[in-house]
């Protein structure tokens, strides 16, 4: 490889696009000059010429961190594949970089593929300040060391050309060589930019249609390599949004029409999108005072007969747990969605973790059952709303929804849904109740009652958080609040006998099943598809519902000479000299599967702060093969 | 389910309903609670209003003010320490036909609740608020309260509390989009009628303040006030509190006061040297939360699927053919 591409103007070259059937690509940029922006729309005019996709964005703590700094470091990695791909794949095999500081993070993260191609911003190698093209420099020198392709682009002397401010138009530059660079549809990317600056007017659309151009045409002119990655366009209408825009499009299709929140990151761009279209269908987002308050306006709703959600992220979640337990006591209808990060405490808020497992099944003081679920993919977010609101309503109970901060802003294209009007909510019951019937005649079988909307004529009860009998009494009576909490924890039963059961991923028997839930699926099922390719005797399963489970995993698990739980969260490290069986602690589902289910489930948990890599459950599934003896 | 023919029907003249009426199940207050005078006044006031018993709310938190609603004989949410205001907006909010009644103490309103209580102020949803003010926590035996005078010996301050009292009406005046503020005591049934009933017909968040006495923790606390009428300051006016002879005659400082004089309304409230009895603020014209985000127009499930859609085509990569 040579070791550095003088920008100079060349002819064009006569470049044949190298076909290959993936590629991760990474933009990253200071907070602010849009490499987020352009990392989305690669990917968008990508998914819509047929390829798959994944993103993952990279987001900094701070809303304007330090400029050029490590932590500073904004952007997006895309995943393009010649077929649909379900996570973001391993070490990224191009990366184009404003300034070399915010591309460091990222190499000590080891995220980057030895020999990968960076493409460098080089106008701070001519900086006035010593020290910038000092560190440019070395940084040059050492990534060439390395081994990295590094081909340094004239970005801003480019893009001055057009514009006054090349801190606003760069991405776009950028947008156009990536579409030279992957031989995709120059037609698309103006249309993107038409959609995304459209609102803005005739002349921002221009000047970015021309910075678009502009990178295009110097990339085909100066650059010697172009990819090509085969696209399968699709014979059916596909939907491309993140998790969390498809939680807010899965919230207007369930026919809830209250959603109360307080801000909350990364739980919050689902309100976001929410406040700009939810009146549209008649529904309301309330930015209320704090997150209990959120969470009691939400009952109240629920209550008056508007089943209501409320959605957070982990510290969030954790101060509602008093009001989700009122919900669970006066069997009130709640879905509660907890977009989670990294913790404990205010943690890490931008970072992917699964930490609040055993807290969403076991929160909330005394026996307070309730219903948990997660999505496992984009599409899951959408359509887990809609049933979360029928269950929460069905068996007036709580629905929490658990996605996390890797789902939240990744996006991946899903059949476009079909909507039906019964994913909607009933009309609220306004009939008069009968003489004989009371606020929780619990069915003596599956604990469900009936409860009394306000309005209904000769329903009059006072609902309460107190302990209390059939007729919604206060109960000073023995035995009476152990009636009620055994009806309660009867409607998980009833619930549970409806669910299906899991389908394996590859065989229904062999050496090693892995087992997940949530945003881990598409990395899990990739790596065991990778290991099985191999002749491995590997399948995994992934849980829809934490609580209550399906029917039939214990049979599954049996089935397989070893269970692996891999899980976005803490665990204990058998290996570790300190810990051992009497003191290990496990990953959370691994808790949950060795109490029910009595069998000896292996853990393995990372808090990486990135969501998941398919090569690390690989490198985790091949040591376990390799550990067959090993007892745990 | 059963259905009687004459819930279905309009109420007739002969059918009023009776105080038995709004009665739920008996009170388990205190001889002498504050409490007992108050519950009273609310059910006289929605048996001369006719409420129809299914279209009433009454929401609370936890404390012994927060009973009030199984005492009542309709619907009721008895809910959590502090959130019975977060509570009663989400049922306001997509239920205007609702007629909504908060009962909160002062540990629950002031101490707890205290964001929410400011918040709800400023919201503004149509519900009357009664705030039972004892000045001392009851339900959990005796601790001292915001509102507590400096000095008050309790469980928790045993040799007299160490910091001045917290003040309600100070502090709900002071908040924006204010709408109804008064105040009055449980021992003047007569004046405890006409301001609740004055709350419940103001369009807005009416917040009652109510000496409440405490019989069992505090009992010669609020003897001053009703030992010497000359103690406490009536705020009267043409469109709001008025005494009867009777009462004018034992209640002698009398000052007319216009409601909608805000920097009189604080000025009463931070210097009087008296008690104020009446209506300090009101504001028909601030404008309500639940109005403001309220639909502008009744969505059917085909108006809701056609917006989804229209959502969804912005996202959408069709097939090529």
């Amino acid at each position: 490889m040579p070791a550095r591409k003088q920008s100079v103007q060349r002819t064009p070259v006569s470049k044949p696009a190298m076909a290959i059937d993936e590629h991760v690509v990474e933009i990253l940029s200071d907070s602010g000059e849009g490499a987020q922006k352009c990392g989305q729309s690669f990917a968008s005019i990508s998914a819509r010429m047929g390829k798959g996709i994944w993103t993952v964005e990279i987001i900094p703590a701070e809303i304007q961190p330090p400029a050029r700094s490590i932590e500073g470091a904004s952007g997006n990695r895309i995943r393009v594949a010649g077929y649909p791909v379900a996570n973001g794949g391993d070490q990224a095999d191009l990366v184009v970089a404003f300034n070399e500081q915010v591309l460091l993070g990222r190499l000590r993260a080891n995220e980057l593929k030895p020999g990968s191609i960076i493409l460098l911003e080089d106008k701070w190698r001519t900086s006035i300040d010593t020290a910038i093209a000092d560190s440019y420099n070395r940084v040059y020198e050492d990534l060439v060391a390395q081994g990295f392709c590094v081909y340094e682009i004239p970005m801003e002397v480019e893009c001055l050309k057009l514009v006054s401010d090349p801190r606003r138009g760069k991405n776009m530059f950028v947008l156009g060589l990536l579409c030279s660079l992957y031989s995709l549809d120059i037609q698309l990317a103006r249309e993107q930019i038409q959609f995304i600056f459209g609102k803005k007017g005739e002349l921002v659309v221009t000047a970015n249609r021309r910075l678009l151009e502009a990178g295009w045409a110097w990339a085909e002119k100066n650059l010697d390599f172009k990819y090509k990655i085969p696209a399968t366009p699709a014979k059916e209408a596909n939907i491309v949004v993140n998790g969390n825009m498809a939680l807010g499009l899965g919230i207007m299709a369930s026919g809830m029409e209250v959603c109360a929140m307080y801000p909350i990151t990364p739980a919050t761009s689902v309100s976001h999108y929410l406040s700009d279209v939810f009146e549209k269908v008649g529904g309301v987002v309330h930015q209320a005072e704090d997150e209990i308050a959120a969470c009691a306006f939400a009952i109240g709703s629920s209550y008056a007969g508007k089943c209501a959600v409320t959605i957070t992220s982990g510290p969030g979640y954790s101060l509602k747990q008093e009001c989700i337990g009122l919900a669970v006591m006066a069997e009130i209808p709640l879905v509660v969605i907890n977009v989670q990060r990294g913790g404990p405490s205010t943690g890490q808020p931008t970072k992917a973790e699964q930490g609040d497992l055993l807290m969403s099944i076991f929160g909330s003081h005394g026996d307070a059952p309730k219903v948990v679920m997660a999505a496992s993919d984009i599409e899951d977010c959408f359509f887990s709303v809609i049933t979360a609101r029928k269950i929460a309503e069905t068996f007036n109970t709580v629905v929490v929804l658990l996605s996390d901060a890797s789902l939240a802003t990744a996006q991946q294209p899903f059949a476009r849904p079909q909507f039906s009007e019964e994913w909607l909510a009933p009309p609220v019951d306004q009939s008069p109740v009968g003489d004989e019937d009371m606020p929780y005649d619990w069915d003596d079988r599956t604990g469900q009652s009936h409860r009394f909307i306000p309005g209904q004529p000769n329903g009059m009860h006072t609902l309460t958080g107190l302990a209390h009998d059939r007729t919604s009494s206060v109960a000073y009576d023995l035995g009476i609040n152990k009636e009620a909490i055994h009806h309660r924890s009867l409607k998980l039963a009833a619930l549970q006998k409806t669910l299906k059961t899991p389908p394996v991923f590859g065989d229904d028997e062999g050496k090693l099943l892995v087992i997940g839930w949530g945003s881990t699926k598409g990395a899990i099922q990739e790596a065991v598809a990778r290991v099985r390719a191999d002749g491995h005797s590997v399948s995994s399963v992934h849980l829809r519902f934490l609580q209550p489970m399906a029917s039939g995993i214990k049979e599954i698990l049996q089935r397989f000479d070893r269970v692996l739980a891999v899980e976005n969260n803490w665990a204990d490290d058998m290996e570790d000299a300190m810990i051992d069986e009497d003191n290990c602690r496990y990953s959370g589902l691994a808790w949950i599967l060795r109490a029910r289910y009595l069998v000896d489930v292996v853990c393995w948990g990372e808090v990486g702060e990135q969501p998941i890599k398919p090569g690390t459950v690989e490198r985790v599934i091949r040591r376990q093969l390799d550990n067959k003896h090993q007892e745990y | 389910m059963a259905v009687r023919a004459r819930d279905l029907l309009p109420r007739s003249s002969e059918e009023r309903l009776t105080l038995a009426d709004y009665e739920g199940c008996g009170p388990r207050w205190c001889t002498g609670c504050g409490d007992l005078g108050i519950l009273t006044a609310v059910q006289r006031l929605l048996r001369d209003e006719q409420l129809p018993l299914e279209k009433v709310v009454f929401v609370s938190g936890i404390g012994c003010s927060s009973r009030f609603p199984h005492y009542m004989g309709t619907y009721g949410f008895h809910g959590l320490h502090g959130r019975a205001l977060p509570i009663a907006e989400g049922i306001k909010m997509r239920r205007p036909d609702l007629h909504v009644f908060v009962n909160t103490g002062d540990g629950d309103c002031c101490s707890i609740g205290a964001a929410h209580w400011l918040h709800a102020t400023r919201y503004n949803m149509n519900m009357t608020v009664m705030m039972h003010d004892n000045n001392i926590y009851g339900l959990t035996k005796k601790q001292v309260s915001p509102t507590s005078p400096i000095g008050t010996r309790s469980s928790t301050t045993p040799r007299g509390s160490d910091l001045e009292a917290f003040d309600p009406l100070i502090a709900t005046l002071g908040m924006s989009n204010l709408s109804f503020v008064a105040q009055v005591a449980d021992w003047i049934p007569e004046l405890l009628y006409k301001v609740i009933s004055l709350a419940f017909h103001h369009r807005g968040f009416s917040f009652i303040r109510i000496l409440q006495r405490c019989p069992e923790f505090l009992p010669d606390h609020f003897e001053p006030w009703v030992q010497d009428p000359d103690r406490m300051q009536i705020l009267t006016h043409e469109d709001g509190v008025q005494l009867s002879s009777a009462l004018s005659s034992v209640y002698r400082h009398q000052e007319e006061h216009d409601p909608s004089d805000l920097i009189k309304a604080r000025e009463i409230a931070a210097t009087s040297e008296r008690m104020p009895v009446g209506i300090l603020y009101r504001n028909p014209d601030a404008p309500c939360y639940e109005d403001l985000r309220r639909p502008k127009q009744l969505f059917t499930p085909a108006m809701i699927g056609a917006g989804l859609e229209k959502e969804l085509d912005k996202f959408t990569i069709w097939p090529t053919d």
